[in-house]
């Protein structure tokens, strides 16, 4: 990473309370980086800090099964017990619960790989000298939640046809009576449209929310390190350790929620319209 | 110019909705290689010694119920065969116990007539040792009693045939006697 210690650390490390400057607040410039090559206009091949945890994690996550599952043993070590541990609770907690063992079982490995990419991408917010969720870039969930839905509206079209994917997608139910063409008009725009976009911004906002508020109080203890100061730098201190334990339960829940969205949508593909 | 200031400036022009092209690319990537590892290697790999497992334990299971049915087969066989003996002994015990009732009563039986046997004989000998004694007896007498009534009377008694009926008569006469004595006895 570049000596500059302004590139590495997201506010002004001179500046404190009564020392004349203003509290230099996170905002959206918190989650811009200076490339460490190549520049946003095209020179170079563009590479920031947030790409290289995101290729960073991956290999961790690779790593870490690589380890586990390559040659797996019939009566498992330490390390392969814990990755059996956490595959099984993505597989019988997540995709056995929502579609079932026998359709679910070709949606395992998406499941999984999605559980532990975004759990890694979220952990990396309180990773020491990484401290940024890479997830908390809308890039990343964008990417992720298109996958799912490229993943469950092929599927729709696949498993019910033309008019059946359109059924499926617009609710439609005979019993609605009248109503039914609003109910559809509103089925449609909500899982078509609106669905996707939660998806990602759910994941999104949380992780961006939570870097936030980290940077908001790791910034207040070291700008109010000053003086009567110090007293209030304290306690926000204690804010930071109470936030890093907390992002920490958010990035695990995140990552859950993500998986199971995901499932339950692939679940709706694969059901029979009522 | 401060590169916090100008990352300041470039921040209000984006929208942090916005997805900027490169980092989707990384994104994707990153992904890709996690969900191929994973999907193509990692997890039938694990998913293989799994199902291993599963069967092993299962196999274990269905060994020790073979085990357990065979030992169930083994005592009722036990079983049976130790009733078999218990029964076959207690018939065996039974059929001695008969033999040697018939034994005991062949036994009885046999002692019985050759008692009789031999009380009969007994008495067959007695009877004719007493037939022999007593017609040797009544020749003896009867020639004693004639030759003593020959030198009694002093005649000679020739002829024969009225001799040995007047013997007989005696003798009778003596016989007579006898049985009433005996039956006055």
């Amino acid at each position: 990473m570049s000596a500059d210690p302004t590139q590495v650390l997201a506010f002004e490390t001179d500046c404190h309370l009564f020392d004349g400057c203003g509290f230099p607040a996170p905002g959206l410039h918190s989650f811009l980086f200076e490339p460490l090559m190549g520049d946003a206009d095209g020179n170079g091949l563009y590479f920031n800090k947030p790409m290289l945890l995101a290729l960073l994690g991956s290999i961790i996550v690779v790593g870490f099964f690589w380890a586990a599952f390559s040659k797996p043993k019939l009566v498992p070590g330490k390390l392969q017990m814990v990755a059996e541990a956490g595959y099984d609770f993505v597989r019988r907690g997540v995709v056995y619960e929502t579609i079932g063992k026998k359709e679910g079982e070709k949606y395992v490995p998406l499941a999984v790989a999605l559980f532990f990419f975004i759990w890694m991408m979220n952990v990396w917010s309180i990773v020491p000298v990484a401290a940024f969720p890479v997830t908390s870039i809308i890039a990343y969930p964008i990417v992720l939640a298109a996958i799912v839905y490229i993943t469950w509206v092929s599927l729709t079209f696949k498993r019910h046809g033309f008019v059946g994917a359109f059924k499926n997608f617009t609710g439609y139910d005979k019993s609605l009576g009248p109503v039914l063409p609003l109910a559809m008009l509103i089925e449609f725009f909500s899982n078509l449209l609106v669905r996707p976009f939660t998806h990602a911004v759910r994941l999104f906002a949380n992780m961006f929310a939570g870097h936030t508020l980290l940077l908001l109080f790791t910034i207040a203890s070291w700008y109010m390190l000053n003086g009567i100061g110090i007293a209030y730098s304290a306690v926000s201190f204690v804010m930071v350790i109470v936030m890093t334990a907390f992002e920490l339960f958010i990035q695990a829940v995140q990552a859950y929620v993500f998986v199971l969205l995901t499932c339950t949508f692939i679940q709706g593909a694969l059901a029979e319209h009522h | 110019m401060n590169p916090l200031v100008q990352l300041a400036a470039e921040a209000e022009k984006e929208n942090p909705l916005i997805p900027p092209w490169p980092e989707l690319v990384i994104g994707l990537i990153a992904f890709v290689i996690v969900f191929g590892f994973l999907a193509k290697k990692l997890l039938p790999n694990i998913n293989k010694v799994l199902e291993q497992r599963r069967e092993a334990i299962e196999g274990g299971i269905e060994k020790a119920e073979a085990a357990q049915t065979e030992a169930q087969s083994v005592l009722e066989q036990y079983k049976a065969q130790l009733a078999e003996a218990r029964h076959e002994a207690a018939r065996l015990r039974q059929e001695a116990q008969e033999q040697g009732a018939t034994l005991i009563a062949e036994m009885r039986a046999e002692g019985q007539r050759q008692r009789e046997e031999i009380i009969a004989a007994g008495h067959s000998q007695l009877d004719a040792d007493r037939k022999a004694a007593s017609s040797a007896l009544r020749q003896d007498v009867g020639q004693l009693a004639t030759e003593l009534a020959g030198k009694l009377v002093g005649e000679s008694l020739e002829d024969h045939a009225r001799q040995s009926r007047t013997i007989d008569r005696f003798l009778d006469g003596l016989d007579e006697t006898a049985s009433k004595a005996e039956a006055t006895r």
